[in-house]
């Protein structure tokens, strides 16, 4: 016999219950409508979604079409690789090389849209005070975290980008080959003449942020770890909040709609897709 | 007769064939085994992915080459990795400055935002991609970005990009030395509203050598 607390299920079940309450810096809070600090203007029952996902952490979340969703680098040195599906039906998903050939620019920032395999809008980007990020190097996988930090594992202490996106994936029930080329928010790359890649990690205040408009009924996943080029000997990232709420779908005479003509058509073929 | 298209290849010819304007075509290649693809015409953008034999879940990842040469151009040298980080090809030789891979495969769907609605009917790559395959039991999942072999898209200093004028010419090649065994699947790009074939498609010669 032993005198712990735990030594039968009614003591490890009062042991349990008495972590109720608990608060840490990486945590969702449930329900997102006891949200601390909403956006201004936003009503507490509109919240859909409020999380700070931790350094090397990651996240996922199914948004409606006109749901809103905002990422705060709340330490000036996150790096969210994002994934974005059509939850209908995911096989149609973020095209990376599509964003940048159809918008005629490599580089995202308000008024831009990521345009999925399908020739239409998954998100609009409607602010941003970050205006740094990257659509060609994608996730850190285990390997190159390996290299670089001596280990990548998603047990240890240094997770990489890709296998965090697999775990989020599987719990949607999809597979390896349903992660696909990501864009990576925060981190700026940019491209020189004879074509290399040169990263902007900052350091950067923290506090900015970015604010996306879901265009379709979205799953969306997220990664916070390092960017593949940091170039810093330590595993280097700080934690991310995000937050999401109910806004109204896109209307007709909307400024980014309209923008451009490409991006006009990408807007035309989604409320096609949503004529039924 | 002396055949200069097969100078400098390892070994004994294994396949020697035309992948005609517009096709899609697929083949296994053996670690070592080396791929010629000749623009016999010139400027003709050959759309290129690889998969894994061994576990096809592991493909050619653009953003993991690029990431690890620090480069988007791919060059004489540049190795080209998987989704996982592995080496799956080296480009040995080129006779062409550089080749793409942030340009994408042009699509239906792309297309109608790309150049209008008046569009969406015609070929294109993803459609060869998608038959190709289907072959191996391979669907819409398995589409990533990809490699165009004889494509120039510049990136201007405030990230305008786009697909211009090519830079190859009649005859010039690129070989391909596989690092593993794989299934390499080219679609030879049927567009013809940009002049990533100089709005004419022309056929391509693939050799593979080992």
């Amino acid at each position: 016999m032993t005198d712990s607390s735990t030594a039968d299920p009614y003591g490890a079940r009062a042991h349990a219950r008495a972590m109720a309450g608990r608060r840490v810096t990486a945590m969702p809070t449930v329900p997102a409508t006891d949200a601390s600090d909403r956006p201004a203007g936003v009503a507490r029952e509109d919240m859909l979604w409020d999380e700070t996902v931790a350094a090397g952490g990651y996240a996922a979340k199914e948004l409606h079409r006109g749901a809103r969703l905002c990422l705060t680098d709340l330490g000036g040195d996150g790096c969210v690789s994002m994934l974005v599906f059509n939850a209908e039906r995911p096989s149609e998903r973020l095209n990376a090389a599509d964003t940048v050939k159809v918008q005629w620019n490599a580089y995202l920032g308000a008024g831009r849209l990521l345009l999925s395999d399908m020739g239409r809008v998954l998100m609009a980007l409607l602010e941003d005070t970050a205006e740094t990020h990257d659509t060609f190097c994608g996730a850190s996988n285990e390997r190159s975290n390996g290299l670089k930090y001596g280990d990548g594992s998603n047990w240890g202490t240094r997770p990489n980008a890709r296998d965090r996106l697999i775990l989020a994936a599987a719990k949607f029930g999809l597979e390896r080959r349903d992660v696909h080329p990501c864009i990576n928010w925060f981190k700026g790359v940019h491209v020189a003449d004879d074509g290399t890649t040169v990263l902007n990690h900052g350091p950067f205040a923290p506090g900015r942020t970015l604010t996306l408009r879901a265009e379709m009924n979205l799953l969306v996943l997220v990664a916070n770890c390092p960017h593949v080029l940091d170039p810093r000997a330590a595993y280097t990232a700080t934690p991310v909040r995000l937050a999401a709420w109910r806004g109204p779908v896109t209307g007709a005479d909307d400024s980014v709609r309209n923008a451009t003509p490409e991006g006009l058509r990408a807007f035309l073929n989604t409320e096609e897709y949503f004529r039924r | 007769m002396s055949d200069h298209a097969i100078d400098g290849l390892p070994g004994r010819i294994v396949l020697d064939e035309i992948v005609a304007a517009r096709a899609p075509w697929d083949h296994a290649l053996r670690r070592g085994e080396v791929l010629r693809i000749i623009d016999l015409e010139g400027n003709q953008a050959v759309d290129f992915l690889m998969y894994s034999l061994a576990d096809d879940a592991e493909r050619y990842s653009a953003q993991d080459t690029i990431a690890a040469q620090r480069n988007v151009y791919l060059r004489t040298g540049t190795v080209l990795l998987s989704n996982e980080g592995n080496p799956m090809a080296t480009i040995v030789s080129t006779m062409v400055t550089r080749h793409d891979t942030i340009g994408g495969a042009c699509s239906c769907e792309s297309n109608t935002l790309r150049y209008g609605h008046h569009t969406k009917a015609q070929h294109a790559c993803v459609e060869n991609f998608l038959q190709s395959n289907a072959r191996h039991g391979r669907g819409k999942r398995d589409m990533v970005s990809n490699i165009n072999w004889f494509m120039n898209v510049p990136v201007e200093a405030d990230g305008a990009l786009g697909i211009v004028d090519g830079i190859s010419a009649p005859g010039l090649s690129v070989d391909l030395r596989a690092e593993m065994d794989l299934t390499a699947v080219i679609s030879n790009c049927p567009q013809i509203n940009n002049p990533c074939n100089g709005f004419n498609p022309t056929p391509v010669r693939v050799i593979i050598a080992g």
